[in-house]
């Protein structure tokens, strides 16, 4: 008989099969304090059992890869002894309770994995996804994230450089929030988080430990229904003021060489900061709760060691140089509270004023964490979403008026009205105009710029997961390629449904097995991130949604290259070729209301090429502006090189395509979302060099047309199709997402 | 010539105006915690942008007892150029080395964007190269920069000649589509009675290098250390 009821296995979301592992691994019945430190570490948030077996077949070396997977954050050598840091994180299931907050804490979070790892942060991406805006309740959240996310990066003064934004049905009672984070390093100026020394002393600094959040990763780890508004306490609240200090002192004492480890408290809260450093250095940790600095009074120890309050680190010192740590925290006014030391019994071992109240091997809570190879089966219905039925198509408008519809649909209108209220400048190293696909910061004392792009779009990966990841990464590469930079490193925040359910594993499984097929094949490793299941709101998962996250290299930074038209007069050449793919179209979605059809295919190798014709173009100043061909097709990107460019317009004449059946050849050629296409604009002298190198790489490539005039002119096959003044696209393209937040536009 | 920036907890452009001034400019430049109470060597100092204490009472209103500050107030009143840029500005404003407040931004939102500024007087040590009317391209990234004072402070302010920046259309025409915050008279940038001490919302040391957009807000760092090379130069002829 057990000494936990199954209503109290419940509660802590841990299985009978669970528990009785458990048993096994600490050789006795756990008591309550225990069972709760299992129950967070083993929640799929902290132990990817789900997703593990799945993860370990994705590519994480390179040779640029300093750190991979299992740490705080990747690192990747950018040259000049300096080391990008970087790793994406969700906090979907906090956005959706308390928008604010959720959001705020989100980039707290991410913030403090870069800067435990000895990186100064300084960038951050989002990406971001919600149900449609003519729900008011979704623009009350969209409006509370971005708020968030701004209040706490603009106060803690990493500048938000970037970012995407979708929308659909299904995240409406689910949103996504991802935040990408990035910090330059020394690259042998890394710190780890490990344990080690037996004796060494262990630290917790920042904010004190409230009731807050505790069993957040637990809630992370279960579907929502109605009754998920009543987990608002489970919320943390976000306190930027009290991360910046601990990030310069953090910073100020790792670059003494008084730290052995350092681990913040996230997910789990000290319980992970304990184990996992203990597990990753092979020693024990030894804390009392009584010495936690504590906002509450009787906390008790279960509430202590499961608490997420924000804001927290824990330290590992070498012994005897505690003063000189200290001291450097006295003079940002924080106080760093000695809770115990590292032992040599590889054991957890949790006291409240000096009597043991739990002990259990680290390795239990972390590598010994089950590991669930959960039955997966793709779902009925995919193979019937993959066709577009002639009978549900709407009559379709005119090209004009689809271009003009498609500019203002909330995915593809500018974002300024979000990114305007993030300071996209602190810190005084962006160099790419604020809306580009990539945001772009250069490296201080160096030649070197970084590119960085989020990326994923959930409806390719809904009609074709296994695909949909492949073009996930293959648009975040393209898109650090068209600001001139060689991909060097990714990061991947897998956001699913409820894996329990074969349908979702399917999803989850295939999305992985694509995203690694496209990495090797473009070498660029993963060398971390974060899985989000349970999506799910009352049974109705998300849009299965991997979102990845490339940064590239660019050794020059005067050489980066925007979207922008700079000037009339200049070629425009297409990379790449079109085939008229509207399946999973923005198209498809705003003209005939549907998510249906295959997604557009990628040739792998020519992905590759184009990639590495980019870089060349770029770093050779071959063209003067480039820009990848995404949702909305060629037409939506040509239109977008135009704008913010004072006034450039653009005269091209495109080839015609074949298209799906029953669709309109003419809107495949110009919203067709085929991938594997870049527009760039030429000095017309340099042109034939530029085709010619095209060829040489293995890369289609045609002149179709020049930058000028006050228009967007497109043609098909000779016959214009599209003819729009820049101002009045650009005006539509411009004010749309204000006029949808206004709740003035359907 | 030694360019001071002051580092209070949660300064977070500290590090762009000592890049600007070290870096950009090649002058000397140190970090001045707030904790300390002398600014040692300074020939200008500089309150730099961020959120000091996190502004969750009133933007600067905790940063006014900084131990530095008393320091601060001397260097001021000996008529020594002092540069308060954002928080910054906030927190001359507090500490009444400047009038009047700061609202939050009319709409409510945080705005991070690159705004017209016009140069409305350059006789201030921090714009004596600029031409009259010149209108600079500068960011500005703030949620409270919507500029307040008694109408008596603002006419005084304004027969007194210290209102030394506006927000302005490119064409330099003052129209309330460019005012970005609903700042009275548009004002974007205040001086001392003095003139010495001078504090504006938009941030100079973001525009420092056409890399990153602009390069307009250099002139105020040229012209303070044209200013105090001119000083030197008269007080070299004194003796």
């Amino acid at each position: 008989m057990s000494a936990h009821d199954s209503a109290v296995l419940e509660r802590h979301g841990i299985t009978q099969d669970e528990y009785e592992r458990i048993v096994k691994l600490v050789g006795r019945e756990p008591n309550l304090v225990e069972l709760g430190l299992f129950s967070v570490m083993w929640s799929e948030h902290c132990s990817y059992k789900s997703s593990r077996v799945h993860l370990k077949t994705l590519p994480t070396e390179g040779p640029r890869v300093l750190q991979g997977p299992g740490e705080n954050a990747g690192a990747v050598d950018i040259g000049d002894g300096l080391a990008a840091v970087f790793k994406i994180e969700s906090h979907n299931h906090p956005s959706f309770i308390e928008p604010y907050q959720g959001a705020a804490t989100g980039v707290g979070g991410i913030i403090r994995d870069i800067f435990t790892m000895g990186a100064r942060p300084i960038a951050l991406l989002d990406a971001l996804r919600f149900g449609p805006l003519s729900d008011p309740r979704n623009r009350r959240i969209l409006q509370g994230v971005v708020a968030g996310i701004g209040g706490y990066g603009n106060s803690i003064g990493i500048p938000t450089v970037g970012g995407e934004v979708m929308f659909d049905e299904t995240y409406g009672g689910n949103p996504l929030v991802n935040v990408f984070c990035l910090g330059v390093a020394k690259r042998d100026g890394l710190i780890k988080g490990a344990a080690g020394g037996v004796g060494n002393p262990i630290y917790y600094v920042g904010a004190k430990t409230g009731r807050d959040g505790i069993h957040g990763a637990t809630m992370a780890s279960a579907e929502f229904d109605e009754s998920s508004a009543e987990k608002r306490p489970a919320v943390q609240v976000g306190d930027p003021f009290m991360e910046k200090l601990l990030l310069e002192a953090c910073l100020e004492v790792m670059a003494t060489d008084a730290c052995v480890g350092v681990q913040d408290m996230g997910a789990a809260g000290l319980t992970c900061a304990t184990s996992e450093t203990g597990s990753r250095g092979g020693v024990g940790v030894e804390i009392d709760v009584a010495k936690v600095p504590q906002r509450e009074t009787g906390m008790t120890p279960y509430e202590i060691m499961l608490s997420e309050s924000q804001e927290r680190m824990l330290l590992i010192v070498k012994r005897g140089r505690e003063a000189e740590v200290e001291r450097v925290f006295e003079k940002w006014d924080l106080h760093a509270v000695k809770i115990g030391e590292v032992t040599s019994d590889s054991k957890l071992r949790i006291r409240e004023n000096g009597v043991v109240v739990a002990e259990v091997p680290n390795r239990a809570l972390t590598d010994e964490a089950p590991v669930y190879k959960r039955p997966f089966a793709e779902p009925a219905g995919r193979k019937d979403l993959q066709q577009i039925p002639r009978e549900l198509l709407r009559p379709a408008p005119s090209a004009a008026d689809a271009f003009l519809r498609l500019l203002g649909a909330p995915t593809i209108a500018s974002k300024r009205w979000i990114y305007h209220q993030y300071d996209h400048m602190v810190r005084t190293n962006t160099i790419a105009p604020a809306g580009a696909s990539a945001g772009v910061v250069r490296v201080k004392g160096t030649d070197r710029a970084l590119a960085m792009s989020v990326d994923g779009n959930g409806r390719f990966v809904l009609l074709d997961p296994r695909q949909g990841a492949r073009l996930a990464l293959a648009e975040a590469a393209r898109n650090v390629a068209c600001a001139g930079a060689v991909p060097i490193g990714g990061t991947n925040c897998l956001n699913f449904g409820n894996p329990e359910r074969p349908e979702i594993m399917w999803q989850f499984a295939e999305a992985v097995a694509g995203l690694g097929e496209a990495c090797r094949a473009l070498e660029i490793p993963i060398t971390g991130g974060n899985v989000s299941l349970y999506n799910e709101t009352d049974g109705k998962a998300i849009l299965p949604t991997p979102i990845i996250g490339v940064v590239g290299l660019i050794e020059h930074a005067d050489r980066m290259l925007t979207r922008v038209f700079p000037a009339a007069g200049l070629d425009v050449v297409l990379l790449g070729e079109g085939r008229g793919e509207l399946g999973g179209s923005e198209y498809l979605l705003n003209v005939h209301g549907m998510v249906r059809g295959v997604p557009p295919v990628l040739d792998l190798d020519r992905e590759k090429a184009l990639l590495a014709l980019m870089a060349t173009l770029a770093s050779e100043r071959r063209v003067r502006s480039a820009h990848d061909c995404a949702e909305g097709g060629l037409a939506i990107a040509l239109a977008e090189c135009c704008f913010n460019s004072g006034g450039v317009g653009a005269d091209v004449d495109i080839a015609p395509v074949k298209t799906d059946a029953g669709l309109d050849a003419l809107a495949g050629a110009l919203f067709g979302e085929s991938a594997g296409r870049i527009l760039v604009s030429v000095n017309s002298d340099a042109t034939g060099g530029v085709l010619a190198m095209a060829k040489a790489a293995g890369v289609p490539a045609v002149r179709i047309g020049r930058t000028g005039g006050s228009a967007i002119r497109i043609a098909v096959d000779g016959a214009v199709a599209v003819n729009c003044p820049v101002s009045d696209a650009e005006s539509r393209w411009a004010t749309s997402l204000a006029e949808w937040l206004a709740g003035r536009a359907a | 010539m030694t360019f001071a920036v002051v580092v209070f907890p949660g300064s977070n452009c500290d590090h762009d105006a000592y890049h600007a001034a070290k870096h950009v400019l090649g002058q000397d430049a140190r970090f001045v915690w707030h904790k300390e109470t002398t600014l040692g060597d300074a020939d200008v100092v500089i309150l730099p942008g961020g959120f000091s204490h996190g502004d969750y009472l009133r933007t600067g209103a905790i940063a006014r007892f900084s131990p530095v500050m008393a320091a601060v107030a001397d260097f001021a009143a000996a008529g020594r150029p002092v540069l308060g840029v954002c928080n910054g500005f906030q927190i001359l404003l507090e500490c009444g080395l400047l009038p009047g407040a700061m609202l939050r931004n009319r709409d409510l939102k945080f705005h991070c964007e690159f705004v017209g500024v016009r140069v409305e007087r350059t006789d201030t040590p921090f714009t004596l190269l600029c031409q009259q009317g010149q209108v600079l391209q500068l960011p500005i990234a703030h949620g409270e920069g919507n500029y307040y004072a008694p109408p008596e402070v603002v006419a005084e302010l304004e027969a007194a000649g210290r209102v030394v920046f506006r927000y302005a259309a490119a064409d330099g025409s003052i129209v309330d589509s460019a005012n970005p915050n609903g700042s009275l008279n548009s004002i974007a940038g205040i001086c001392s009675e003095g003139r010495n001490v001078v504090g504006l919302m938009p941030h100079p040391e973001r525009a420092v290098e056409a890399m990153v957009g602009s390069a307009d807000g250099l002139v105020l760092f040229e012209s303070v250390v044209k200013s105090l090379a001119s000083m030197g130069s008269l007080q070299a002829v004194a003796r």
